[in-house]
């Protein structure tokens, strides 16, 4: 069989589409259902929200980058579906009537799921539950304005999924249910392409047209999505999501689960895996820089062989990891510590936007002098990049104005940034250099972060 | 009465269940193609070779045409026919169309574009403002300009006198809907369009001369865009007119929609201009001239960068009555996408150059900036409309020559020198020689003043920058004074068609376009009114260029202005029909409609029974109606004239907190108040100026547009263009409607709202002006779009 899941309550059975096939260009070309809107065709605009429900909650996630076989056993609720078997509007629907929430309307069917999803979790944190939707029209207010209207309506009972009615059972597709099953497949397999969240290799198929010969879905590998705390070790599984990630670090880490919260949107923070983040390479991925400042050790395996790395060795050089073919990341750990760590995450825009600089802190101090420094850079450089020379500028120093001054002046030597659309050179480096001083000026005590003033 | 009420928007419950149709959702017959264009990766050279077999071998293509397999007209520009639909061996700019694949699907298409090799002659790209400066790469044959009084002479005796200069950049549409079109051959080479546009009549009208074929044989309807702000006033003519021109081909439908980052590198975008300015003042800040140099970069084909171009010109005042005042535009030519109408269609920019003045005037008197602001406003109005008329009008400047095949109702089109009123004697006037009569701002900012607390929030922000070493809090109040008209004169007309069934159901029509703003709730709450019927009574129709001919574009905040008008003419022609009719039978002439009823001396009749007696007694139940602007003329050659029916009024004050260690920013809080008028629907209006305000912030701070040095558009897709989230609006966000009528007789005395919202925006821009002014001596200087960085690089140039 090919892939099975609920649509708007129904059993639907998906036979002979390629895998990469989008959920989104399936729902409007083969179902007809044209609610679902193509606002980006790349998981920013958020018009092509639809709800993924499991055994671990449902979540609003893009329709527009996830892939068919990422579905199999779960339920898919769209814009078509928020409304009652009888056309009954769900509250989010009446409220953004009432308060004016839709101009064009384009957006209006995405904003819709991502409310009712929100809703259904009872989540009130509107901003934030929304960021991952784009609207043009509106500036926004109306719709806030209904979703706090609409928060303390009950969940309609046709929001629930009977996932029970599903058998689900192997695919002709590669969707492993364990790590086990994967780690065997994917030695067989080395060439393949593993998707875990496709917020990233979705846009290899949408927007580079890439045709991907073999591929493994990991949405169904249910071992390596834990998040383990023990007395000394957090122990992260690949599988998952930055959701989950943020949810299971607040306590630990809080100012790492802040910068999370500006990582992608709602929706690629529900696909995105860990795993993915670290495995990609990129020099611009928002996870790396903060484990690597908490000292993480990455964990791999290729069949039954395990290794075990610092993060920061991982990756060697621009688009270049030390990953052998078939061998993937299984898991991050890091020590447990008290927590001094800061993320700073800087972008043109507050929330969902990939950073031009992303500087990840960690300064341990005793009687005044510094103890310890970890720090860590996206953007700065081809990798996620430890800075050495601040580090070594920082250690043993009294931990002050001057010292900080004086790191920040070694940073020079740590980094060449490059000039892209995001920011200049000049900017990426007197920014870095600057994120020390915030650092610094935060730990004595002064606001240093605008949003955290109140108007 | 159904005006004047705050009724949803007519489609929302469709948009919130998922039903409101948009273009590629309408369902389309089996055989239906879809359509790509190759595209130019260079910005200016020669096409030398074209291979094309790789493409046309690909799966599911059907055919690839280039410029050689156009039948008839190969030209898409809504103004001098110099852009055509596929290049003609010469490329203007990264991301032109060069040739056409139609194929069996959408995805198909988009791979087989890909797959095209074209070898071009690379010349060197004009890119910049300085580089079309230096080229003197431009069109029209120098620069433009329009004057009042001696500029010169008023700064060389000014007391006190500055230079200074802002770029802004330009912006994105970002309409969250696509550009999209879909042809349907219809039987003896008629054709059927379907098109997401804000100018049916122009869609029309270019796939008429594509397809050789007469206006009358093709047919556009346009129901709604997701989206418009002038980015479908002409950018949807190419894919329209491929659609048509593959349909004719193969006799097949055909369907085309960009993706998201084709949209963004082919189409056009607002204009990013260099505004220079000199200006003399006295000691209390009082400007006595003034000398403007606009440049404005349009990009590779002239559009409509000329109406832009001037409206730029007449905004250079704003708020403020200017002495003497020169204002010279040049408009450049380069090798990027050709800059197109946008929101405010270059009013914001002239807007912009004048605000940056008052703001540096009053840096370099120390002064509070609204102050200043305010001892240049124009005087509040006195008295009612019609004021006396001057002397005769002057007609000079030399007459532009007709072109035969000009686009009519485009706003590109050449405008005839036109006769230009004198404003009357001693009247407060524009540089453009128009009398200000219905100037409100000074008693606008008074209530706002006082609403948003302004004057105590200065200081608390000036207290609070004291105890703050990072963060530093900036606050602004800025003026909106909008003009309200199409500049091309003749635009200024609407047409509706109304029909009454005989079930009392009534069927509405007219001919602007739906793009969101809740025009056709607007314009169908005037309908109900005038039969004095319920809402529901009234059926809301698309857009059809077979119901209306001859429609100016949805674009200068125009629509309810001139399609209320209109319909309300027809309605009421029926509703006197039918009154008349029912007057003589029941011997009255008292008959009323209202309540849907239609009482009759002491009768009283439902309006479905009123109808259907009027049905029965051969009384025609439909007509069209028709609507002109009146008190408009204006003459471009002599920059003189009455331009604008009247003004649309507005004022904002923003606070905004900047970190000076990384130039993060946010706006805080906003307060607005807005004019509208007589509002035709307080809701819809408060969400044009909301959502007016966000992205016109959103133009000043996180959307910025950069574009390499080859001539690529590096920020084509929202991952790296940034329009405003939802955490970008401001935590405070107050905004209420200015009570008034509008003193000239428009639709029940409310006024235009789509564009000037927009300019609220520009508040945002100086108080992050104001911010950063608080951490050092120089004026900032602060260019626009005011990012992180672009904040941390002027708060360098301020500290030292």
């Amino acid at each position: 069989m090919g892939v099975e899941f609920l649509l708007n309550g129904e059993t639907v059975r998906v036979e002979g589409e390629a895998p990469t096939r989008t959920l989104l260009d399936w729902l409007r070309e083969i179902r007809g259902l044209k609610g679902t809107k193509e606002g980006c065709n790349e998981g920013d605009c958020g018009a092509c929200t639809v709800i993924v429900s499991d055994q671990r909650g449902s979540r609003a996630v893009n329709a527009c980058i996830l892939f068919l076989p990422q579905l199999h056993g779960k339920a898919v609720r769209t814009v078509e579906g928020i409304s009652g078997p009888d056309g009954q509007m769900h509250p989010v629907q009446a409220a953004m009537v009432e308060h004016h929430g839709s101009q064009c309307g384009f957006c209006t069917p995405g904003f819709i799921v991502s409310m009712a999803a929100a809703h259904k979790n009872g989540r009130s944190d509107h901003d934030d539950q929304l960021a991952g939707n784009l609207c043009r029209c509106t500036g926004y207010a109306p719709i806030i304005r209904a979703a706090e209207a609409a928060a303390g309506a009950p969940v309609p009972d046709w929001m629930a999924e009977d996932l029970a009615r599903l058998d689900a059972g192997a695919s002709d597709i590669a969707i492993p249910t364990s790590s086990d099953e994967l780690a065997e497949w994917y030695a067989a397999h080395p060439d393949a392409v593993l998707i875990g969240g496709a917020t990233d290799v979705g846009l290899w198929v949408t927007k580079r047209l890439d045709e991907l010969k073999e591929v493994a879905f990991l949405a169904r590998v249910d071992d390596l999505k834990s998040v383990e705390i023990t007395d000394d070790t957090v122990r992260i599984g690949a599988c998952a999501s930055v959701t989950e990630l943020m949810e299971a670090i607040a306590p630990l880490h809080p100012d790492f689960a802040e910068m999370l919260r500006r990582y992608g949107s709602v929706q690629v923070r529900n696909a995105a895996t860990i795993g993915g983040n670290i495995a990609n390479g990129s020099p611009i991925g928002d996870s790396p820089p903060a484990l690597i400042a908490l000292g993480a050790t990455l964990h791999l395996r290729k069949g039954d062989s395990r290794r075990d790395l610092p993060l920061q060795d991982f990756f060697l050089d621009y688009g270049k990891q030390d990953r052998a073919p078939g061998e993937f990341v299984e898991a991050v750990s890091f020590p447990r510590q008290p927590d001094r760590l800061k993320c700073y995450k800087l972008t043109k825009r507050f929330d969902q936007d990939i950073s031009a600089v992303c500087g990840c802190i960690s300064i341990r101090t005793e009687a005044g002098k510094v103890t310890e420094a970890r720090i860590a850079y996206g953007g700065m450089a081809g990798i996620p990049k430890r800075a050495a020379a601040t580090e070594a500028a920082l250690a043993g120093q009294p931990w002050t104005r001057e010292t900080v001054t004086a790191a920040m002046a070694a940073m020079a030597e740590d980094f060449t940034p490059m000039s892209d659309m995001r920011a200049s050179a000049g900017y990426r480096m007197k920014s870095a250099q600057n994120l020390l001083m915030r650092y610094f000026l935060e730990d004595q005590g002064q606001p240093t972060r605008v949003l955290e003033v109140a108007p | 009465m159904t005006v004047a009420k705050p009724l949803p928007h007519d489609a929302a419950p469709l948009h919130v269940t998922g039903q409101a149709r948009y273009v590629d959702d309408i369902p389309v017959p089996a055989n239906c193609l879809h359509l790509a264009f190759g595209l130019s990766t260079v910005a200016r050279g020669e096409v030398t070779a074209i291979e094309l077999d790789a493409v046309r071998r690909a799966p599911g293509v059907v055919a690839v045409l280039t410029a050689d397999d156009l039948p008839f007209a190969n030209d898409v520009s809504p103004s001098v026919h110099d852009e055509p639909l596929l290049a003609t061996g010469t490329v203007h700019y990264v991301g032109q169309p060069i040739f056409l694949v139609v194929a069996e699907t959408h995805l198909a298409a988009r791979k087989a574009a890909r797959l095209g090799k074209i070898d071009y002659a690379e010349r060197p790209a004009i890119l910049t403002i300085e580089d079309a400066l230096a080229a003197d790469s431009r069109f029209e044959d120098g620069p433009i300009v329009w004057s009042k009084g001696d500029a010169a002479a008023a700064l060389a005796g000014a007391k006190n006198r500055l230079q200074g200069s802002i770029t802004m950049g330009g912006q994105e549409h970002f309409y969250l809907e696509g550009q999209a079109a879909l042809a349907l051959p219809q039987e003896a080479g008629d054709m059927l369009v379907h098109s997401s546009t804000q100018h049916p009549t122009e869609i029309q009208h270019k796939v008429a001369e594509a397809i050789g074929a007469p206006m009358n044989a093709v047919r556009v309807e346009t129901r709604r865009m997701g989206g418009g702000f002038g980015g479908k006033e002409s950018q949807g003519n190419a894919l329209a007119v491929g659609c048509a021109v593959a349909a004719r081909l193969t006799g097949r439908p055909c369907k085309m929609r960009y993706d998201r980052d084709d949209d963004m590198i082919i189409t056009g975008k607002r204009h990013d201009f260099r505004i220079e300015y000199d200006v003399g003042y006295d000691d209390d800040g009082r400007i006595a001239g003034i000398e403007f140099r606009q440049y404005a970069r349009c990009g590779w084909a002239l559009d409509l960068s000329i109406p832009v171009a001037d409206r730029a010109m007449l905004h250079a005042d704003n708020a403020y009555n200017l002495p003497a005042a020169r204002i010279e535009s040049h408009r450049l030519k380069t090798n990027t996408q050709s800059a197109t109408a946008y929101r405010g269609f270059g009013g914001p920019q002239g807007m912009l150059g004048i605000e940056r003045v008052l703001d540096h005037i009053a840096h370099a008197m120390e002064r509070d900036p609204y102050d200043v602001r305010r001892a240049n406003f124009y005087a509040d109005a006195t008295g009612s409309a019609g004021a006396e008329a001057g002397p005769a009008p002057i007609n000079e400047g030399r007459p532009v020559p007709a072109d035969s095949d000009a686009d009519l109702t485009s706003r590109g089109a050449p405008a005839t020198a036109g006769r230009a009123p004198q404003p009357p004697k001693d009247a407060q006037t524009t540089p453009y020689h128009m009398a200000v009569e219905d100037f409100i701002l000074n008693h606008l900012c008074d209530r706002l003043e006082q609403t948003s607390d302004y004057r105590s929030r200065r200081k608390a922000v000036a207290e609070w920058n004291a105890q703050n070493e990072v963060l530093k809090k900036g606050i602004a109040l800025t003026p909106v004074k909008f003009g309200i008209s199409f500049t091309l004169t003749h635009l200024n007309q609407a047409g509706a068609l109304v029909h009454v069934y005989q079930d009392g159901s009534i069927h509405m029509n007219h001919g602007g376009t739906e793009m969101g703003q809740g025009l056709f709730q607007k314009v169908a709450q005037v309908a109900a009114a005038s039969f004095g019927v319920d809402l529901a009574s009234v059926k809301i129709t698309a857009t059809d260029t077979a119901k209306v001919p001859n429609t100016s574009a949805t674009a200068a905040s125009s629509g309810s202005d001139l399609n209320g008008m209109a319909v309300k003419a027809a309605c009421d022609t029926i509703r006197d029909r039918i009154a008349e009719f029912l007057g003589e039978r029941y011997q009255t002439r008292d008959v009323r409609f209202a309540d849907n009823r239609v009482e009759v001396g002491g009768e009283v009749l439902t309006f479905a029974e009123a109808v259907k007696l009027a049905y029965e007694n051969r009384v025609s139940l439909s007509a069209t109606g028709y609507y002109k602007t009146p008190k408009i003329e204006w003459n471009r050659v002599a920059g003189k004239g009455r331009p604008f029916y009247y003004f649309a009024y507005g004022a904002a004050v923003t606070e905004c907190v900047i970190d000076t260690l990384t130039g993060e920013n946010r706006i805080l809080r906003t307060d607005i108040l807005h004019d509208c008028g007589t509002s035709l629907n307080p809701a819809i209006d408060i969400g044009q100026i909301e959502g007016g305000y966000v992205q016109g912030a959103g133009w000043l701070t996180t959307e910025e547009l950069v574009w390499d040095d080859k001539g690529n558009l590096r920020t084509h897709a929202p991952s790296t263009y940034k329009i405003p989230a939802c955490s970008d609006r401001p935590d405070i966000f107050n905004v209420a409607l200015h009570d008034g009528r509008n003193r000239e007789d428009t639709i029940y005395r409310s006024k235009a709202v789509g564009e000037p919202p927009f300019m609220l925006g520009i508040s945002a821009l100086m108080a992050l002006s104001d911010a950063i002014a608080a951490c050092g001596d120089s004026y900032p200087a602060l260019d626009a779009p005011a990012t992180a960085e672009c904040i941390l690089t002027t708060l360098d140039r301020v500290k030292t």
